[in-house]
């Protein structure tokens, strides 16, 4: 025990410890940007959650805060890489009620999700028919939900059909009809080339598989919006069946490298850039990726030149194929603080001419129609045409809640593309997705 | 230091029946042990019993992040689905197999490491020691990404150097099949965790006296007869330690997997699939059930050590 005389030492030191222990507090959590948050001086900010892309998106956040005169300011922050984790972080968040998410910017398969879980504010009305105006198709099917409007769309992502020029002509091919999948096998077999397709178990393999499927003319899920235990899979059909035949025949035959089973689409762009394929269905990234290769004076300009492009292969010749969809809606989130400001935000974000300098500076492509047929894009882009045409046809993929356990259960049983097989891929995949949707089964 | 020779049975003794009678200076000893030792046994408790009792709650409901609403109690139907499950038992052989291939390995080279560094002369010891700890201080997500990048099909470099050995060729995809990518998910493991090893046996070959050393030296013993009778017997308990601290460790791996193959080739860690389902899947209650589980795996592991190899915890510190 302290001495009495001690004691009183101590407490006449106190009460001074303690103020600059409050002060040192209140420092502290105003530095951590705690009372920065809502603070009643200074206009709101908005935080934006951005995946990461070249920069467009922390440009396009600059200028729509001078835009706003000051009524708002927009701030972004980084989510991680790949679309599985950007879902996982912003679930996590969401699942806690954070309000400190304003404005995200979604993968599509994931929104269903999220409306769902009601962690997303509705879409005003007004905001809703402003920003779908002139707007391509799959975009709009891609932000809805239960038929209704639950995200805005921002860009919109298509894969085309990519070949070497000389190639395709050499092997006879009239490239400028669509082809389909077996013409292509054939040629690449007869040439003693490559088609690079993304075979690593990953969101690519899915995209792949849903694009083959929806060609054929059949879909993943039967009823995606049925509750879980309910949901009925299409994987086991003809389309299914042909879906895996593909991708079967291009795996026995070696056309996509050594590496497949991991090759993704940065593997699949090295592997058409290298020439060791001449054939490669891939996002539009690659073009000014092999732009900037041929500036760097790492790939030859020659190559360059030769790249030719066109509609995603069909499965059934004659029947025109849904190309995969991709790209980025805008939402905001339920539990933000400045709902008003944000959708403005979201309009002030997905103004054509935005889209137009995202789609030239980032390369990734409009939801706005009229952007296709703007001079600076087609000169930056001269497949842009192409582009709107695949974005017209594509098809989505999967539009569930549970779209997560659907993808990860199609690319645990067609992985790796080597063991695929028309007969068993389909319907084990039928099995693991109904047996984990239903709980029976683990993932 | 010395307690290692003490022959058995001279343990202090222990009064025949009641509580044993404290001093008052044992009292206070007990007092000061526990005021030393209360805070963070607090911590510990609030840190990790915390958690482990509200993830064994959470196990036994059917239980969604998205939809919390319909939650419901199940008991322990999440375990039934678990253990019926091959995914399960494929991924607890997969965690089996690595956990025994790098233990084992770690236990050889880390005792090499420990013997060069224990005798190494002086001046050498200091770099020597650093050199031989600095993959351990490398976080681990860094040398997954390194042996990712070393491996690569297109930007590895061990292909181009290796393609010459038996079975290897420019063209060898080191995470498309399963060989292939556990071991490279071992070798990082090994390079990573072996130096942590080395320094427990370090310890314990520091316990060993010289003397006996000198006596078996005098009697004529060779020098791996003086590893075999004199220094591994004397050691065994930090042997036995390193060896359990590392199973559990080993036993636990994810950030390797995640990185490198995030689980494709069939590379899946009971820790793995429990991410998979609590993170990826968001259902919680099977999740928290496979972590459970995980929990019962590793505490098996340390009771069987315990009994089975007589591991006296307190003895690898020196305090027998």
């Amino acid at each position: 025990m302290p001495s009495g005389r001690s004691s009183v030492k101590r407490n006449r030191g106190e009460p001074r410890r303690r103020r600059l222990l409050g002060v040192a507090l209140v420092a502290v959590l105003s530095s951590t940007g705690l009372a920065a948050c809502g603070s009643d001086s200074g206009p709101p900010t908005l935080t934006w959650y951005i995946n990461p892309d070249a920069g467009g998106q922390e440009q396009i956040a600059k200028s729509c805060t001078d835009a706003a005169g000051g009524k708002y300011k927009i701030e972004t922050s980084l989510l991680p890489r790949d679309a599985a984790s950007q879902r996982e972080q912003l679930v996590r968040r969401l699942a806690a009620n954070d309000d400190s998410i304003d404005i995200m910017s979604l993968d599509p398969p994931f929104i269903p999700e999220f409306a769902e879980a009601g962690f997303l504010a509705p879409v005003p009305p007004g905001v809703a028919s402003a920003t779908t105006q002139d707007v391509v198709q799959s975009a709009i099917d891609g932000s809805t939900w239960k038929d209704e409007l639950v995200a805005v769309p921002f860009w919109a992502n298509t894969q085309l059909l990519w070949y070497r020029k000389s190639v395709a002509e050499k092997a006879g091919l009239d490239m400028t009809k669509p082809v389909t999948w077996q013409q292509l096998i054939d040629a690449a077999e007869a040439q003693k080339t490559g088609i690079a397709v993304q075979g690593i178990r990953a969101e690519s393999l899915t995209v792949w598989v849903n694009a083959l499927i929806a060609s054929a003319g059949g879909k993943i899920l039967e009823n995606p919006d049925a509750p879980a235990d309910q949901v009925k899979l299409g994987l086991d059909s003809d389309a299914g069946k042909k879906a895996a035949s593909i991708i079967q025949e291009i795996a026995q035959k070696r056309l996509s490298g050594p590496a497949f089973s991991t090759e993704n689409e940065d593997a699949s762009r090295a592997f058409f850039e290298s020439g060791d394929a001449s054939f490669m269905v891939n996002w539009p990234f690659v073009y000014p990726a092999a732009l900037d290769s041929a500036k760097a004076g790492t790939l030859d300009q020659s190559i360059v030149d030769d790249y030719g492009w066109g509609q995603y292969p069909e499965v059934n010749g004659g029947e025109a194929s849904k190309p995969p969809y991709g790209g980025i809606n805008l939402t905001v989130g339920a539990f933000t603080q400045h709902e008003g400001f944000a959708w403005q935000a979201v309009q002030c974000i997905v103004k054509p001419e935005n889209q137009k300098m995202y789609f030239i500076t980032n390369g990734n492509p409009a939801v706005s129609r009229s952007v296709y047929s703007d001079p600076e894009v087609l000169k930056a882009f001269p497949m842009a045409p192409a582009i709107q045409q695949s974005l017209e046809a594509a098809a989505p993929r999967p539009q569930t809640p549970y779209y997560n356990e659907v993808s990860q259960g199609l690319q645990r049983t067609w992985s790796p593309p080597t063991s695929v097989n028309p007969d068993r891929s389909p319907e084990k995949a039928t099995d693991l997705i109904t047996g984990v949707l239903q709980k029976k089964e683990l993932l | 230091m010395t307690t290692t020779t003490l022959p058995p049975g001279s343990e202090k003794e222990v009064p025949a029946r009641g509580r044993p009678r404290l001093t008052d200076r044992a009292k206070a000893e007990y007092r000061l042990g526990w005021m030393l030792a209360g805070p963070a046994f607090a911590v510990m408790l609030l840190v990790t019993a915390y958690p482990i009792l509200q993830a064994v709650y959470d196990s036994m409901f059917d239980y969604r992040l998205t939809d919390p609403d319909s939650r419901s109690f199940v008991f322990l139907g999440n375990y039934w689905v678990i253990l019926t499950d091959p995914i399960w038992w494929k991924a607890v052989g997969v965690t089996v197999l690595i956990t025994a291939i790098t233990v084992v390995v770690e236990l050889i080279l880390g005792f090499a490491l420990a013997l060069v560094m224990a005798k190494a002369i002086r001046s050498v010891r200091p770099i020597l020691r650093t050199a031989i700890l600095i993959p351990y201080a490398i976080i681990t997500v860094v040398s997954a990404f390194a042996w990712q990048y070393m491996f690569a099909i297109d930007s590895g470099f061990i292909n181009t150097w290796f393609g010459w050995l038996p079975g290897l060729s420019s063209e060898t995809d080191w995470f498309g099949d399963f060989g292939h990518a556990v071991t490279v998910i071992c070798l990082s493991e090994i390079w990573k965790t072996t130096p942590f090893i080395s320094l427990l046996l370090l310890a314990g070959l520091a316990q060993v006296p010289e003397s006996l050393q000198e006596a078996a030296k005098v009697d004529g013993a060779t020098w791996m007869q003086r590893l075999w009778r004199v220094t591994v017997p004397n050691m065994k308990a930090a042997i036995m330690v390193a060896v359990l601290f590392r199973t559990l460790d080993a036993f636990r791996i994810f950030d390797n997997i995640f990185i490198m193959t995030q689980g494709t080739a069939g590379t899946e860690s009971v820790s793995f699939l429990a991410y998979r389902q609590t993170i990826s899947r968001l259902e919680i209650g099977l999740g928290s059930a496979v972590s459970v589980l995980l929990f019962l795996c590793v505490v098996l592991i340390s009771v069987t050590f315990i009994k089975l190899f007589k591991v006296d915890l307190a003895q690898a510190r020196g305090e027998g």
